[in-house]
């Protein structure tokens, strides 16, 4: 699991039309013609979170990884360690691995029907090459979709609409994103479409206050479209670099409230030319392979755009993100990996296929 | 199932996507006697992709299939009776049977005021369960007392202040800064004095990796010492259940499962591995997002969905739900003398329509959740049963008890008035005319209740143990 607090590798400089966001210090977010931006004021409301801190975040990294988890993990080195020959065994406790990682019976299938080839045909010089290879299969999967970039308008806000089933994480994902967007310089604007859920607005004004960013918000029970509207134009006002909005959480199957998600995405496209620029799925890593039907329905409906995977701080592996890049060539922009500000990461497939293949023994 | 035309004719569509898979493993087996091992193999690897696609757990998979493979070994093979359907019916009352006989009652007995507290990981539906559960106990008399102890996430207090409210229930003032295991001390106290009988913990979500909030819920537990301790888990969990149910129940060991976020597709597999891991019951299943959607947990129809048979019970309940009793009959008789007008055939989609969306109708008959993936089926569609509602009204008293007497001009004045075209009028009459068939071959079957004794057909007998 240590892979997912690793540093980022090489960052391709994002090109004019492209926004890259990189989690390290730089926090160089949006490439924009011009228009350099003050950064704002960062420090948070609460002395004891201090959201960019390396010491707070390698101590929480002590606490995740503690006794329990240590038993949980082992890397699959373990497994290919001491092990020239690839037989029937090795592709058993390889079929675990992956099933355990909810990879899903028909990936697995193949990636194992891959295995069995190759090994029928003498071409693996031992267990090590095997894993390998496989390794780089999951990455081709996640890769496919991978260099489809956010991508930036020449003028105005650029709009961000977040969705997902109930309880992934999206507005957590949003503070977290927000602030991203703070640490480079660009103006934030936050917008509670939530109107259904209970406090769910006042839920995303405690991460604005936290962050430093304005929050639009109506009382609850109002059409969230109308909430869309009035933001959108106060940011046309405000000349916001970037607007998030936070939608409720629906599950995919409710026909009339993926209509209302419909309708969102209408709004927002005849308030500003091409918004939402990025229609972005919140998944959450402890999810099966009911995250294929949430992918495909809610694609169906509004053209998703990106992804972003939460709580893989867990032991959840959040493996089938591979099947939804693989079957949708939807791109996994960020991966959520803790509570505080600063625990979003940029996603990288390598890295991704690297902990896939840590066994759960 | 009588009074409903349109889901008789989904019957004729209807299969088993697993049993059918199981027959065609079976076919070569006819005529021998009894199933071996052997024979065995190549279906137990079906279920086990069925089980495994339903999310439950690549380990209780294995154990699961290695007892159901032991109990299908030595079963006759009737020639009467598919090979598959008896498998199936094997795998379907163990699962029942591991999923647990009878819903349990939640405990409230014992010194009050009782203490029960909700557990899980962030986003299961802690706070929306706690007010659920709320609900249902004042509406069996009690008097909850709600408790926020949620000080991390933000406005989490103030959620279930807001459920609380809504049920004008008290809820105890907790504060963000507070110490959730004093906030739940105090508010024991204060439950006693305001003479409430049942205070409901709302704990934060947490990690089960994440230590020392584990051991915030230790001491909670052993302070409170809780009558019920209720895991609330997603639905849609997929094989991480065992890891966290297993952390949950090692550290506290729970009383009871709340299994959250049922209203969508996900066939529930977790639930599963959670009852394996844990061997506590799962007492409730959160089917929506209004406080009053939380239902007893059936073992029998998890199985169904858990092996993508559908949810026919639940279609069926609520279609009881919406059909008027006395409507239904009168229309059984309708069809009995075949007087079904287009007017019944309007309210029939009007009943259709208060059941809920059509897709979702669709996922809970055997099946169909397999067909809908096939794109190429056309998919049901809502519009289009408004537009026939439209056409219908569009018609004259008589045009709907005659539709023999709708001519060409009369169609094109009917298109005009319900905005539509004539070809969709034409599309209107002709699937209504179709059903006046159908329903004519159906009575003669003995459907709808016109083949009592001596109506002259002979009631085929069902085969022996055919799964239902």
């Amino acid at each position: 699991m240590l892979g997912w607090f690793r540093k980022n590798k090489k960052q391709v400089s994002p090109s004019e039309s492209e926004v890259s966001l990189e989690t390290e210090s730089s926090h160089s977010i949006i490439n924009k013609e011009g228009g350099e931006l003050e950064p704002r004021d960062l420090s948070p409301e609460k002395g004891s979170e201090d959201p960019v801190s390396r010491g707070s975040l390698a101590s929480r990294l002590k606490r995740g990884l503690s006794r329990t988890r240590e038993s949980f993990l082992k890397k699959i080195d373990d497994l290919f360690l001491g092990r020239k020959k690839i037989d029937q065994d090795l592709l058993d406790e390889l079929e675990e691995i992956l099933i355990t990682a909810d990879l899903g019976v028909k990936t697995v299938e193949d990636l194992l029907e891959a295995a069995r080839s190759l090994a029928d045909r003498d071409e693996l010089a031992d267990s090590s090459a095997l894993k390998k290879i496989l390794r780089d299969k999951v990455v081709e999967y996640l890769s496919v979709a991978q260099n489809k970039a956010m991508a930036l308008p020449d003028s105005g806000p650029f709009v961000i609409m977040v969705l997902g089933v109930n309880g992934v994480g999206k507005t957590t994902s949003i503070g977290k994103i927000a602030h991203k967007f703070v640490a480079s310089g660009q103006s934030v604007l936050l917008v509670a479409a939530d109107t259904f859920r209970a406090a769910a607005t006042e839920q995303l004004q405690v991460w604005g206050e936290r962050i430093g960013v304005e929050v639009v918000a109506r009382e609850s029970g109002v059409d969230p479209s109308s909430v869309i509207y009035d933001a959108l134009e106060s940011a046309r006002g405000r000349t916001s670099d970037v607007v998030i909005v936070d939608t409720a959480g629906r599950m995919h199957t409710k026909v009339n409230l993926v209509e209302e998600l419909r309708k969102i995405k209408r709004v927002m496209g005849k308030k500003i030319f091409g918004a939402p620029h990025e229609v972005m799925l919140v998944i959450d890593a402890t999810t099966g392979q009911n995250a294929i039907s949430q992918a495909k329905l809610f694609n169906d409906a509004v053209q998703i755009t990106g992804l972003t995977l939460t709580k893989l701080d867990g032991t959840a592996k959040g493996g089938i993100v591979v099947n939804i890049s693989r079957e949708l060539s939807i791109p996994i922009r960020f991966i959520g990996v803790g509570e505080q500000l600063d625990d979003l990461r940029d996603f990288d497939p390598e890295e991704f296929a690297e902990a896939l293949f840590s066994s759960v023994n | 199932m009588a009074e409903w035309p349109f889901l008789t004719v989904g019957k004729a569509l209807m299969f088993d996507a697993l049993s059918d898979k199981l027959n065609s493993a079976f076919k070569k087996l006819r005529g021998h006697g009894k199933l071996s091992e052997d024979n065995i193999k190549g279906a137990m690897r079906e279920v086990r992709t069925a089980l495994l696609e339903a999310d439950v757990n690549f380990k209780v998979v294995k154990d699961f299939i290695a007892s159901v493979s032991e109990k299908a070994v030595g079963q006759e093979v009737l020639d009467s009776l598919a090979p598959g359907q008896q498998v199936v019916k094997v795998v379907h009352s163990h699962l029942i049977e591991l999923l647990g006989g009878a819903a349990e009652p939640l405990n409230v007995g014992g010194p009050q005021p009782v203490v029960i507290m909700l557990v899980g990981l962030q986003g299961s539906g802690k706070t929306t369960t706690t007010g659920k559960l709320a609900k249902l106990l004042q509406s069996q008399g009690r008097r909850p007392y709600l408790v926020p102890a949620d000080v991390y996430r933000p406005a989490a207090i103030e959620q279930l202040k807001v459920l609380g409210g809504s049920l004008a229930l008290p809820v105890h003032p907790s504060e963000g800064g507070q110490n959730p295991v004093d906030i739940c001390r105090a508010a024991v106290a204060t439950a006693k004095l305001k003479n409430c009988d049942t205070v409901l913990i709302d704990t934060a979500g947490r990690l089960h990796v994440d230590e020392e909030l584990m051991r915030e819920l230790s001491l909670i537990k052993k302070d409170l010492r809780p009558a019920e301790i209720l895991f609330v888990a997603d639905a849609m969990t997929g094989q991480d259940a065992v890891t966290v149910a297993e952390k949950f129940n090692q550290d506290l060991s729970i009383s009871g499962v709340i299994l959250t976020k049922m209203d969508g597709d996900a066939r529930g597999g977790a639930a599963l591995s959670i009852k394996k891991v844990t061997d506590r019951p799962i007492k409730f299943v959160g089917v929506g997002e209004g406080l009053d959607a939380l239902e007893v947990f059936h073992p029998d129809r998890l199985a169904s969905r858990i092996l993508g048979m559908g949810d026919v019970l639940t279609l069926i309940e609520r279609a009881e739900a919406v059909v008027d009793q006395k409507k239904a009959e009168k229309l059984a008789q309708k069809i009995r003398k075949n007087t079904f007008s287009l007017e019944d055939f309007r309210d029939q989609i009007q009943q259709i329509r208060k059941m809920g969306n059509l897709e979702q109708l669709m996922g809970m008959v055997p099946g169909m959740s397999r067909l809908k993936q096939m794109n190429n089926l056309p998919k049901p569609d809502e519009k289009e049963l408004g537009r026939i509602e439209a056409i219908i009204n569009s018609m004259t008293l008589d045009e709907r008890r005659k539709y023999q007497i709708i001519d060409s001009s009369r169609r094109q004045r009917i298109a005009r008035g319900s905005g539509t075209t004539v070809q969709d009028v034409n599309k209107v009459i002709k699937s209504y005319s179709d059903m006046l068939k159908m329903m004519q071959k159906m009575k003669g079957m003995g459907a709808f209740g016109a083949a009592g004794p001596g109506s002259g057909k002979k009631k085929r007998k069902r085969p022996k143990g055919l799964f239902r």
